[in-house]
């Protein structure tokens, strides 16, 4: 008889949402002259959470005047070392609240609460910890004795990891002396309202940090307003494009984090039972929601039908369901929208003549879901190989040698990121040296850690965040000579 | 009628615990103007060999938490004393013999002073670590790791701001330290081992002994289970040279005496830097 798991659900007692919030423009929620108010949802049922306020032009002029007037006034002036204060009083606030924030984020994004408060928060807590040890010591950093900020940055983020994005964004902005106007996802707005409410704990400076909710229209006027001195991107390559095209022939500076198609490469030399959790982590955590998920398993022909099976195997055992329940390994798509997307995609892969798998699993009655996916069979001409599905879709393609491997995985618009598994170091370092991407996982995948650099090479765009080499995304790196 | 206090005994910070010195030793401490403040213990050779015992049995713990652990413990030591600074102000007041006001100065420059040191924890790898274009097919990098355990004489002027301006930077990047603070101007630095005792800093990696110099330093000088000195606090310039004699016996890493150095000023990465090691480490790269 075989045992089933108990349902374990966290307790949502502990966050406690408003039923609609404002625009949080010079350090007060203010309502949005637009009016306008739409609704956020939570995923896995359908369930209204709240409404949040729709940013109009008038609000994302306020909100700029307020970053410009916080940065003239008061946080361009202010020293580094009382620039690090606030910021390390915001990340002991973070892990303070961050249980609730993991609640939270997981009600409105539909990510397991194993994922939220084991990766999501404590990422967050340390993104801003590390970056505000940066704020009084730039001048160590490489850019020159004297580094200066650039201005006003203007943000905007997607809905996979939303306060984690957030922390991406602003921890290094406010650590090298900017103002921010963020734009969270529309679906996913709320942790980054509750980030609103720790910098009122922090005491920081009103103005310094702004939120404005909105779609893709408040998205676009915000990148376009023209007293922004920087813009910050993180979403589909599409979208970056045009972001591109719109700061063209201005003197902002821009930093953009795209899309992906990783290739996860798996040598015949590889400890199989960890590559099977790394291919599994790689693509199926947060519902393979991730722009760098290793989406194109490359296996070499000579261990492919082991790994095949022993990943079918591993599928059969992953728990789809309650995204509240400690238990969940796989949790909601975000959206209608996005399951729509990953259902046309998986249909053209059968339609072009890869074959389709799944383990079976019970799908919840109300929410958007998708079981986890592969396609075997698959070449590099069918679209599951060439474009981002963006969800838990593994798309498997075989090899005979290190080079072919080399030329599959770099057979992509994209260069976010890379996974080799192998058991042997100089093959490690070789392969890392030819992949055409921003970062390279060995033996491992899906590490993120906030002294690591993480950006793309190609269209998966430019800049870094993290790191030392994040912080030239908000300094001003160009020396006219 | 006013209140009698309690008054408080000092003793020394081993291990994470406070005894006495092993010897019965105490020697008198008094105000700038004679008055008496307190009884301090006088360490001996003993307490200092159990200090570098505890140490020792110290390292291999601090040095392998993560650098972003480290660094949330050294901003905890901020934390903890930020609640007892009136007491650090009115005791560098007594010790020191000036204003509150300036005696407020040093405190906050003190606590600021291991916020700054707790930003480096996961930053000095990264700006004194490299990677290196050697001229063949091998991955090559370098990384400064932890010397192990040091020991230092704090200066004997500032008595919280110097003491703290020593210790952090030794730490931070995985060192153990036993250090000897102001032997006239002790107390804050007893009060800051009962900030350090309830910081989350492993018992032993920072061991405080009162006393003198002269008498207990050439002991941990030759002490083969020392690692490195830092005679920052040393005035006599006869002293300092007799302790770098004895250091090379186990090639122990010295940094000099600087005993007035400005302890306002921002640092450098030059006492992080004192006291690691750069290991390089080299690969081939090849299919």
């Amino acid at each position: 008889m075989p045992f089933d798991y108990a349902p374990a659900p966290e307790s949502r007692s502990i966050v406690d949402i408003e039923s609609n919030y404002g625009l949080f423009i010079g350090g007060s929620f203010i309502e949005p002259t637009s009016g306008g108010f739409f609704k956020t949802i939570n995923p896995a049922t359908e369930e209204v959470l709240s409404e949040v306020a729709e940013a109009g032009q008038a609000d994302v002029d306020a909100a700029v005047a307020a970053a410009r007037r916080a940065y003239d006034k008061t946080w361009s002036k202010m020293s580094g070392k009382d620039r690090a204060k606030y910021i390390f009083r915001i990340a002991r606030l973070i892990q303070e609240r961050s249980r609730e924030l993991a609640v939270l984020e997981t009600l409105d994004n539909g990510k397991p609460i194993r994922e939220s408060r084991d990766v999501d928060l404590p990422l967050v807590a340390a993104h801003f910890f590390y970056h505000a040890g940066w704020a009084d010591k730039l001048e160590f950093a490489g850019y020159g004795p004297d580094p200066k900020s650039l201005g006003v940055a203007a943000q905007v983020i997607p809905w996979n990891f939303p306060l984690l994005m957030l922390a991406w964004k602003v921890a290094p902005a406010l650590a090298c002396g900017n103002t921010v106007v963020l734009k969270p996802a529309e679906t996913t707005p709320l942790t980054a309202l509750a980030f609103a409410d720790i910098c009122q704990q922090a005491g920081l400076p009103p103005g310094v940090v702004n939120i404005i909710t909105g779609a893709g229209e408040t998205g676009r006027m915000l990148v376009e307003h023209p007293d922004v001195d920087k813009v910050a991107f993180t979403g589909s390559t599409e979208v970056g494009k045009a972001i591109q095209r719109a700061v063209a022939g201005t003197k902002k500076k821009l930093t953009l984090e795209l899309g992906g198609k990783a290739a996860n490469i798996v040598f015949d030399d590889a400890p199989i039972d960890q590559a099977i959790e790394g291919i599994v982590n790689g693509i199926y955590f947060n519902q393979g929601h991730v722009c760098c998920a290793g989406s194109r398993l490359l296996l070499q022909e000579s261990v492919a039908d082991e790994a095949l099976a022993s990943l079918k195997r591993r599928l059969t055992t992953l728990r789809l369901g309650d995204p509240l329940d400690k238990n969940t390994d796989i949790g909601a798509i975000n959206s209608s929208m996005q399951l729509s997307k990953i259902e046309e995609l998986t249909a053209s892969g059968e339609a072009e003549g890869a074959e389709r798998w799944s383990p079976t699993c019970a799908i919840p009655d109300k929410g958007f879901w998708f079981p986890p996916t592969v396609f075997t069979n698959v070449t590099q001409a069918h679209r599951i190989a060439r474009e981002e599905i963006f969800g838990p879709v593994l798309s498997v393609l075989t090899f005979r040698t290190p080079e072919e491997a080399v030329a599959k995985a770099n057979n992509t618009p994209f260069g976010l990121s890379a996974g080799i598994w192998t058991e042997k170091g100089s093959r490690i370092l070789w392969m890392a040296n030819q992949m055409r991407a921003g970062i390279v996982w060995a033996n491992t995948f899906n590490r993120f850690d906030p002294t690591s650099p993480f950006g793309g090479f190609k269209e998966s765009g430019f800049g870094r965040e993290g790191g030392v080499q994040g912080l030239g995304a908000y300094l001003n790196v160009e020396d006219p000579s | 009628m006013s209140r009698v206090d309690v008054r408080k005994t000092h003793k020394l910070f081993i291990g994470g615990a406070f005894p006495r010195s092993e010897s019965g030793r105490t020697y008198e401490v008094t105000d700038s103007k004679e008055q008496f403040l307190a009884n301090m213990a006088l360490a001996s050779r003993k307490d200092a060999r159990d200090a570098v015992l505890a140490a020792r049995s110290a390292v291999a713990k601090w040095s392998s938490a993560t650098a972003y652990n480290r660094g949330q413990v050294l901003y905890r030591i901020a934390e903890v004393m930020e609640g007892r600074r009136e007491q650090f102000i009115s005791e560098v007041s007594d010790s020191e013999g000036v204003s509150s006001r300036k005696a407020g100065a040093h405190v906050d420059a003190a606590i600021d002073r291991w916020v700054w040191y707790a930003g480096w924890a996961d930053k000095y790898a990264q700006v004194i670590g490299n990677t290196n274009p050697v001229a063949g097919p091998f991955f090559n990098f370098s990384v400064p790791e932890p010397t192990g355990v040091v020991a230092a004489v704090a200066p004997q002027d500032a008595s919280v701001l110097g003491l703290v301006s020593v210790v952090a930077p030794i730490i931070v990047t995985g060192n153990a330290v036993i250090v000897m603070p102001s032997s006239s101007r002790p107390i804050p630095a007893i009060t800051l081992a009962e900030c350090l005792a309830t910081s989350d800093v492993p018992a032993g990696v920072v061991n405080i002994l009162t006393g003198a110099p002269a008498e207990v330093m050439p002991w941990l000088a030759e002490h083969a289970d020392v690692n490195a000195l830092d005679l920052t606090g040393i005035v006599d310039e006869g002293v300092a040279a007799d302790l770098e004699r004895s250091a090379a016996g186990t090639v122990k890493r010295v940094r000099g005496a600087a005993p007035h150095a400005d302890w306002q000023a921002t640092p450098s990465l030059s006492r992080m830097r004192a006291f690691v090691e750069v290991k390089t480490v080299w690969h081939p790269m090849g299919v």
